[in-house]
């Protein structure tokens, strides 16, 4: 067993007992602890939590190697799920934290005054969480094999295992306290390489400052400007400028914004908090701690771009380094020699391009392409890790309390105790937990072309309706539901067309409505909801004077926990 | 609720949707605008080694929404106090 092997064994045993000890101290004894962990979390620990729910595995893992391969394109990920809090500071959050209930479709039900609306809400709810938590799964299982050499399959059901326990357990309090430990461990564990690098290639300790300095071998240079020139030179487009037309740039933001601020397991995270002031602060906080990582990754992007290129075009084949040997036996990385000269040729024009390069690889060599400590290496499975687990938890709560409390509480069997309602939650979670492993180990094809549609979903589905709950007093509840049905049914349909191919053969790029690809159809759809809702809200029924009232009340942030007694 | 309520929170509401829509118009402005519309343009202007364009794209943007967030906590606070809705 290597050095790295060793540090990484210790490291990510060493943070799991953490998780499980936080989740032993902080058991929840009530359904209210359990879903919203008594309502009493301090803001700050509620934005690293937050914050640690919401940055996955794809954040950690793959974003800044997206980021990468992708230039200027790249930025729509940045933009759109940053940009998202915002919106949900602004519009959700302080108003979601008044009404003061358990989940959304609990939202959603009693606004729309509707037990179809609350079904509705459910429904997309569970297709939103679950195409998202399967990804999460197999992040987990990815991790375990290429680290600790163990099979995916084990990885999956070590990693069940962990979050069955603390998820089950603690629900809410439980997973809060174990996500302020897991942000922790994934911020630290993305710092510090890209810290390092940075003062490797530009002599800056701050990576957002290196990113745009200019190159320690004293040429003065640029380092943007190098990539740019590199880049073109191996006939890509320039790094800083993007291929993707405007449009579309503009309606993926845009979808994955919504879609930030309508996801289930976001939002929820502000019910925790004790006041409404409360529920801002903590989105700020939130934002920020998400901000350090999301400024980082653009500037691992371009330190991580310009070492391959450095190092690998057109140099001879029998002499790469060792990382890049051992990433080849992972077959992360391939080298096929086309033109039998011995070198590398890497290059735009397909024909002619020579090296495969899996885009995880960016922030998953990186210490070994900088050469840096074994124990770094060791940071980077438990910091994957942690993002992984922290965001399945959170999805996994939103699933068990999507089923234990809207459906079978509110809809099926309204008379069940406190402590039968916590036992089905936990059974809940438990059967959640098992279902997104299933997924995980055995992944349907689509699984991971439908995660990042997941926030085109939830734009098309949940945004229109919260926004419109909260402003605009006489949306009625056959408005809503009308709306959030055409909305989620059209991003389906789009994404069964365009995506997946599940509707005749899958159509060109050109077919594109409004040349808009799947990944911004939830900006469309999500248009088509309030399209839907307000016209069908004309000349449908009044909204009833009482609920005229909680939407009254909740735009007033005094009194909270009264909104529904009123 | 009796019309000096009524009148106090509609006031109260007011105030906040205006912030809303001034802080929500810089959001605009520094994603969709400097980052994706105006993006060739600000590119000719460079600050070190990054172009301007990009750089809201990449950087700026993100910044600008942090301390947009916590401008709107500020101001909140301020308004709630104003209207006696604050509690401690």
């Amino acid at each position: 067993m290597g050095d790295a092997q060793v540090w990484t064994y210790v490291l990510v045993l060493l943070s799991f007992g953490l998780y499980i000890g936080i989740a032993i101290w902080s058991r929840a004894s009530s359904t209210k602890e359990f879903y919203v962990a008594g309502g009493g979390v301090s803001p700050l620990a509620n934005g690293m939590a937050t914050a640690a729910d919401w940055m996955s595995a794809a954040s950690f893992i793959s974003m800044a190697g997206i980021i990468s391969f992708a230039g200027y394109d790249g930025s729509v990920y940045l933009m759109g799920w940053t940009g998202g809090y915002v919106l949900l500071a602004l519009l959700l959050a302080p108003y979601l934290r008044k009404f003061g209930k358990f989940t959304v479709p609990d939202f959603i039900g009693e606004r729309y005054y509707s037990k179809t609306a609350r079904i509705v809400a459910v429904f997309c709810a569970l297709i939103v969480s679950f195409t998202y938590v399967a990804g999460q799964m197999r992040g987990v299982g990815i991790v375990f094999s290429r680290y600790l050499e163990v099979d995916i399959e084990t990885g999956v059901v070590i990693g069940m295992v962990i979050v069955l326990f603390y998820a089950v357990l603690g629900g809410m309090k439980g997973i809060t306290y174990t996500q302020v430990a897991q942000y922790c461990v994934l911020i630290f564990a993305f710092m510090v390489p890209a810290i390092f690098i940075s003062i490797q290639m530009t002599g800056n300790p701050v990576p957002q400052l290196g990113m745009g300095g200019t190159l320690s071998d004293g040429s003065g240079t640029y380092l943007l400007d190098k990539l740019d020139g590199l880049s073109t030179e191996l006939g890509f487009a320039a790094y800083t400028d993007g291929s993707k037309s405007i449009t579309d740039v503009f309606a993926i933001t845009f979808a994955l914004m919504a879609g930030t601020a309508g996801l289930p397991h976001v939002i929820v995270r502000f019910f925790t908090v004790k006041r409404v002031r409360d529920a801002r602060k903590s989105a700020g906080l939130a934002l920020l701690f998400i901000a350090i990582l999301y400024t980082t990754a653009p500037a691992v992007a371009v330190f991580a771009r310009t070492n391959l290129i450095e190092t690998v075009s057109g140099k001879e084949y029998d002499k790469m380094p060792q990382w890049f040997k051992n990433w080849e036996a992972t077959g992360l990385i391939s080298h096929t020699d086309k033109n039998d000269d011995g070198k590398i040729q890497y290059v735009a024009d397909a024909k002619a391009n020579e090296l495969t390069v899996d885009r995880d690889i960016m922030v998953l060599a990186n210490p070994e392409i900088a050469n840096l400590p074994a124990w770094v290496i060791g940071l980077i499975a438990a910091g994957g890790l942690a993002a992984a687990l922290s965001t399945a938890a959170g999805l996994l709560l939103v699933i068990s309390s999507s089923v234990s409390h809207d459906l079978i509480k509110n809809v099926i069997k309204p008379d069940l105790t406190e402590s039968g309602e916590l036992w089905a939650a936990r059974i809940s979670a438990a059967g959640a937990v098992v279902i997104a492993g299933y997924f995980g180990i055995n992944p349907p094809g689509f699984v991971a072309a439908v995660v990042a549609l997941a926030f085109g979903l939830a734009a098309a589905s949940f945004f229109p309706a919260i926004i419109l709950g909260i402003f605009y007093k006489k949306m009625n509840s056959s408005g809503a539901i009308a709306g959030m049905l055409a909305g989620i049914s059209l991003m389906l349909f789009y994404m069964a067309k365009f995506k997946l191919g599940w509707i005749g053969e899958l159509p060109p790029k050109e077919e594109w409505w409004f040349g808009i690809s799947p990944e911004g159809f939830g900006t469309i759809a999500m248009l088509v909801n309030f399209m839907v809702a307000l016209l069908v809200n004309r000349f449908t029924e009044d909204v009833p004077k009482e609920v005229q009232d909680i939407v009254e009340n909740i735009r007033i942030p005094s009194g909270v926990g009264q909104a529904i007694e009123h | 609720m009796d019309l000096e309520k009524q009148k106090k929170s509609s006031a109260y509401w007011k105030e906040n949707l205006k912030y809303l829509s001034i802080l929500l118009g810089i959001w605009f402005a520094v994603s969709y605008g400097a980052g994706i519309l105006f993006k060739d343009a600000l590119d000719s202007i460079k600050i070190g080694g990054f172009k301007l364009g990009f750089w809201f794209a990449q950087q700026g943007a993100i910044y600008v929404f942090v301390i947009l967030i916590f401008v709107y906590v500020r101001l909140m606070n301020k308004l709630d106090e104003k209207y006696g809705y604050n509690e401690d």
